[in-house]
């Protein structure tokens, strides 16, 4: 029994020692003093405590830069270009830097610890960047799979976004909280709320955590992201083009639209599987009628059965796009869907004569080619 | 307790009680670091030091708490040897990151990515055991963990010039890769059993 006793004694003891000498050492090695991190030319100026990552900094500086993975290093979103001040290249940020990035001093703001003063260059948009706290205002069912999640904005009670721009969910998960970005559904014209359209992910964190929220329970966010930019000429026809939860920027684009240009011209693509996984047909149908400009196509890629009265289009959705649109008109295009739909459409829109810089896709984040984080 | 000399220990364990090659522990990052001569060389250092380090902590903590009649408490606590030399490596291994990432940023670059590693590599458990199941003294133990340590570090070193030459051979399709450094790792085994009468330890 004393034995046991011994055993717990001596083995804590070993450890609360090792750890008392663990955090001396911390305290004593890892200090740097304070740094001075300024940005865009001294546009802002941090004055920090060395010794964190540039990305932890920036957050306790009210900057957000935009994290997918919490800082782990493996989604290459928080890159941004350090002037001066960050040392060499890690080789844990080295699958995420090309060539052309690395010459210009791109760096992933996870990896790098402020040691000394630093200079950056950070995109305007994402100075604007804030958080946000916000209650669950309704959660409605759009299929058996998606759900349509609109918040109430608290503090700040308003945000000013362009359309097609996303924000970052923060949801808990047992390794500490984790940031996932979800497209911004509702237009801009109602500033007050976000709306989300989330497909549930099996084993996905933020999907999971947002698929069990009520009405009035609390949502913290960071926002807005994105490099989508609707064109402010009313004579650029439109087109978007949305797989599955894709629709969610399609959705905002196109009813900030007809909220602005009631009469401009835009078509709007829709490819799900089955009619059990399409949503918001009745909506758009009654928008079209509204403004007769707004074409709205939806094409099922897999009819079963239970479609057999289905009078829309079938077949993958790029095949409709390159079906419906005429060549060589002025446009402008937005993709949001997986990286297959992407692909093929931006194809059919090149042989449509559209310019590649015309087209801005999100393709759900998928490692190197993403949209978002266009630079 | 034996009385072979540390000397002597020292060159058993980088010749002929290899801990990689006749032991056959810290096979996985033996393995995966094994594709540069710099990266193996890098590894390899910063295994040697850490082995010299812990077996000499943990003979220490061993002799000095966990053995029944120790000076700090004289329970027969050995039974938690496996559980606080790993706490000891761990803990070690996290100052020495810190050290070297506060005083020398350029070593830490090109070493301090392995460190991590070297927590869980088990040759490194693997000498404070021997260590214990050998009865040395403790001029004996460091003998034998720099010695484990320049072993290890010599294999890999000789794996990664081999490694390097293979690029130029034409391997089979199915041995391409681990398959084939399994193979060479099994005939430069048999090349150290050429050692073996030289001097011996156990």
């Amino acid at each position: 029994m004393l034995l046991y006793v011994w055993s717990i004694l001596v083995f804590g003891g070993l450890l609360a020692a090792l750890a008392a000498l663990l955090v001396v050492a911390e305290r004593r090695l890892v200090h740097y003093g304070t740094c001075t991190i300024s940005i865009n030319a001294g546009e802002r100026v941090l004055e920090v405590e060395g010794g964190q990552t540039l990305l932890q900094t920036l957050y306790d500086g009210e900057i957000f830069i935009p994290s997918a993975c919490g800082g782990k290093g493996t989604c290459g979103y928080c890159k941004l270009r350090v002037v001066s001040g960050g040392g060499p290249v890690l080789p844990t940020e080295l699958p995420y830097l090309a060539r052309q990035e690395m010459r210009r001093g791109v760096r992933l703001a996870c990896q790098l610890k402020v040691r000394e003063d630093m200079e950056l260059e950070i995109p305007e948009d994402l100075l604007n960047v804030q958080l946000y706290s916000a209650v669950v205002e309704h959660v409605r069912d759009l299929t058996h799979d998606t759900k349509e999640i609109r918040l109430r904005l608290v503090e700040p009670d308003a945000i000013e976004h362009r359309p097609g721009q996303y924000v970052q969910i923060q949801a808990p998960s047992p390794e500490g909280p984790v940031w996932r970005a979800y497209s911004i559904s509702s237009p801009v014209q109602e500033p007050h709320a976000v709306e989300l359209v989330v497909r549930l992910v099996p084993g996905g964190i933020a999907s999971t955590y947002l698929h069990r929220l009520e009405a009035g329970d609390a949502v913290t966010f960071t926002g807005p992201f994105g490099e989508f930019r609707l064109s402010d000429d009313p004579e650029t026809e439109i087109v978007c083009v949305a797989g599955g939860c894709g629709m969610a920027p399609v959705k905002n684009i196109v009813e900030t639209l007809h909220d602005r240009w009631p009469d401009r011209a835009c078509w709007l693509f829709f490819g799900c599987r089955t009619t059990a996984d399409s949503f918001y047909l009745d909506r758009f149908e009654t928008l079209a009628r509204e403004h007769p400009n707004l074409r709205v196509v939806y094409a099922l890629s897999e009819p079963g059965p239970e479609d057999a009265d289905w009078r829309g289009e079938t077949g993958f959705i790029h095949l409709s796009v390159d079906k419906m649109l005429a060549p060589g008109v002025r446009r402008q295009a937005f993709l949001c869907g997986p990286p297959v739909m992407i692909e093929a459409v931006k194809r059919v829109l090149a042989d449509k004569g559209v310019a590649e810089e015309a087209v801005f896709f999100d393709d759900f984040g998928t490692a190197d080619a993403s949209g978002r984080t266009a630079w | 307790m034996s009385n072979t000399s540390a000397l002597v220990i020292f060159v058993a364990a980088v010749f002929t009680n290899n801990i990689l090659l006749s032991n056959f522990l810290g096979m996985c990052s033996f393995l995966a670091c094994s594709r540069q001569i710099e990266t193996a060389a890098g590894l390899g250092a910063a295994v040697t030091f850490v082995l010299t380090a812990t077996t000499a902590l943990n003979w220490a903590i061993y002799h000095g708490v966990l053995v029944a009649g120790a000076p700090l408490c004289g329970a027969d606590l050995t039974h938690l040897q496996f559980i606080v030399f790993i706490a000891v490596i761990a803990a070690f291994v996290q100052f020495v990151e810190m050290f070297i990432e506060r005083f020398s940023p350029r070593l830490y670059l090109s070493l301090g990515i392995f460190l991590p590693l070297i927590t869980v590599n088990c040759a490194i458990l693997g000498a404070s055991l021997f260590m214990v199941i050998r009865g040395y003294s403790f001029a004996q133990s460091v003998g034998f963990g720099f010695g484990a340590g320049v072993g290890w570090a010599l294999a890999i070193l000789l794996m990664a010039g081999l490694q390097k030459k293979m690029g130029y051979a034409n391997v089979p399709g199915p041995f391409r890769g681990v398959g084939i450094a399994m193979i060479v790792t099994g005939v430069l085994a048999m090349a150290f059993m050429g050692f073996a009468g030289m001097v011996s330890i156990q």
